[in-house]
């Protein structure tokens, strides 16, 4: 289905997440986050943009890698993303919601 | 004489070392396999061990009995990895020259890692059931237990058969029914991902199951202690689940010698090449089954599917030709969801679980993503495939190493990636 985030036209999935990252742009990063009631900082797109390296590189993420990757800890994590941190984040950087096999 | 040296004699060690045998000349060829092991579990029967199902007899066997005729097998520790001189040191001091390296030592639970989830209550309110030992302490525990709240938990994402929590906490519904006291017994299901089931078919297929079994969900759970003296758990959110007996899948991580040979992830794993299953460490290293990174799941069947590529890439390496990029990912997993049912589901890095029959396409007569007795008797069926074919490498007919989409309703439209 189709959202508008910026402005901007967007295909998303159910749970809307986006189903095309060529579509993501730091705009409409800006506006999901502030629709799950989040201002983003300067720490924010620091740990958006790792997340999106680590994508790139295939990586899967959990909680503990974002832990270890020296951008934030667990704590500040969930301090800048509240209320299930790496869905939220994952949601506003544009990647997919981390799944589990079923 | 040229070495070929796999590290580790489980599911995936053991397979190698049996597919090889098969394929490398004797004359040219020495094959070694280290395991400090005496004993080869068969892992899946880890999940019924609790519930009075299998005997402990009925999991284990020696290591020895299933290595092949012509390879060497040495039972003692790896000290380390050297990469730049091609050599593995033991333990006992011995040092192993190779051409080839497979590593294949798989991942165990690190409870250590989950703050105050070891000490005095470890394996008294708070078990495993991923080791032999856990599992059985969790049988005796299980048996003389009067009810109460019951939480079946994983630590943190990957684990080794991501599934099978869920079928601990079917079976748990089953068990305490036949034993009339499903009533006094309040089963919750603590995960940190975003529900018992992620992938939308599977959602929207299974979700009932939850909701007639009267099992809890606690989604987006990520642990950060056991506070045993008070009987809970606590996510770094701040979230509380209390228990009295909590079941938890701790943290799994690959082998020491990974890290102590200085190319592990954070969890230990070997980076390994997706498709090939050559490892980023060095050319003459692969690594297969649990020990890798690769982003399938780790099960036995995608470590049997892995085998058969391995084993072509293997040969491709020694010939100086291309490695085929062959490995798709593919998982293939019977799913227990109690009272004598199971669902069976087949999937690969880019189709998720769908509906459908497998083998045969339109007949079966095992059914896809639906929960039959069929099925349940496949699961049990599989222990005596395991022995007899699996592990010594032995073709399992009308099953292919990589995903067949025939005889499944797929919407290509709806394929996922990522």
């Amino acid at each position: 289905m189709e959202q508008v985030f910026a402005g901007v036209s967007v295909q998303v999935n159910d749970e809307g997440y986006l189903t095309d990252f060529s579509q993501w742009t730091r705009e409409v990063g800006e506006d999901m986050a502030q629709k799950e009631g989040i201002t983003m900082t300067d720490k924010h797109w620091e740990v958006i943009n790792y997340l999106q390296e680590q994508e790139r590189n295939e990586v899967p993420l959990t909680i503990r890698k974002i832990g270890k990757s020296g951008v934030v800890n667990i704590k500040e994590f969930y301090a800048l993303f509240p209320n299930g941190p790496l869905k939220v984040s994952s949601k506003i950087a544009g990647i997919p919601k981390p799944v589990s096999c079923i | 004489m040229k070495q070929l040296l796999i590290l580790g004699a489980g599911t995936s060690g053991t397979m190698m070392s049996n597919h090889l045998r098969k394929t490398l000349p004797k004359k040219d060829w020495q094959i070694t396999v280290v395991d400090h092991q005496e004993n080869h579990y068969y892992q899946p029967g880890f999940l019924f061990l609790p519930f009075d199902i299998y005997k402990t007899s009925q999991l284990k066997k020696s290591i020895k009995k299933f290595i092949p005729k012509g390879v060497n097998l040495i039972q003692e520790k790896v000290e380390l990895i050297d990469k730049d001189q091609d050599q593995v040191s033991l333990k006992n001091g011995e040092k192993l020259k190779y051409d080839i390296l497979i590593i294949a030592t798989g991942t165990d639970i690190a409870p250590r890692e989950i703050e105050g989830m070891l000490g005095d209550h470890w394996q008294k309110s708070v078990f495993d059931f991923y080791t032999f030992d856990g599992a059985r302490n969790l049988r005796n525990k299980l048996r003389k237990w009067d009810g109460g709240k019951l939480v079946v938990h994983i630590s943190e994402m990957p684990i080794k058969c991501p599934v099978a929590p869920l079928e601990f906490a079917f079976l748990a519904d089953s068990y305490f029914k036949n034993k009339k006291m499903r009533d006094k017994v309040d089963i919750t299901f603590v995960t940190p991902v975003s529900g018992a089931f992620t992938k939308p078919k599977a959602s929207k297929e299974l979700n009932y199951l939850l909701e007639q079994k009267n099992i809890k969900i606690v989604p987006d759970f990520n642990i950060e202690k056991v506070d045993a003296d008070n009987n809970k758990i606590v996510d770094y959110g701040g979230m509380e689940v209390e228990y009295d007996l909590l079941v938890t899948v701790p943290t799994n991580m690959g082998d020491d010698v990974i890290e102590r040979s200085g190319f592990g992830d954070e969890l230990n794993f070997v980076p390994t090449d997706k498709a090939t299953l050559q490892t980023k460490v060095k050319d003459n290293i692969f690594a297969i089954g649990d020990a890798t990174n690769i982003p399938a799941s780790k099960a036995g069947s995608v470590a049997h599917f892995e085998a058969e590529i391995l084993t072509e890439n293997i040969q491709r390496y020694i010939n100086g030709q291309e490695l085929k990029q062959e490995f798709d990912g593919h998982a293939n997993c019977f799913v227990e969801t109690g009272d004598g049912k199971a669902i069976l589901i087949d999937f690969n890095y880019t189709h998720e679980p769908t509906t459908g029959h497998y083998p045969f396409p339109n007949f079966g007569p095992l059914s896809l993503l639906k929960e039959s007795h069929m099925n349940h008797l496949g699961k049990l069926a599989f222990r005596w495939i395991y022995w007899n074919m699996l592990i010594t490498g032995k073709h399992i007919p009308f099953v292919s190493a990589t995903m067949d989409t025939d005889g499944k309703d797929l919407e290509p439209e709806q394929e996922i990636t990522h």
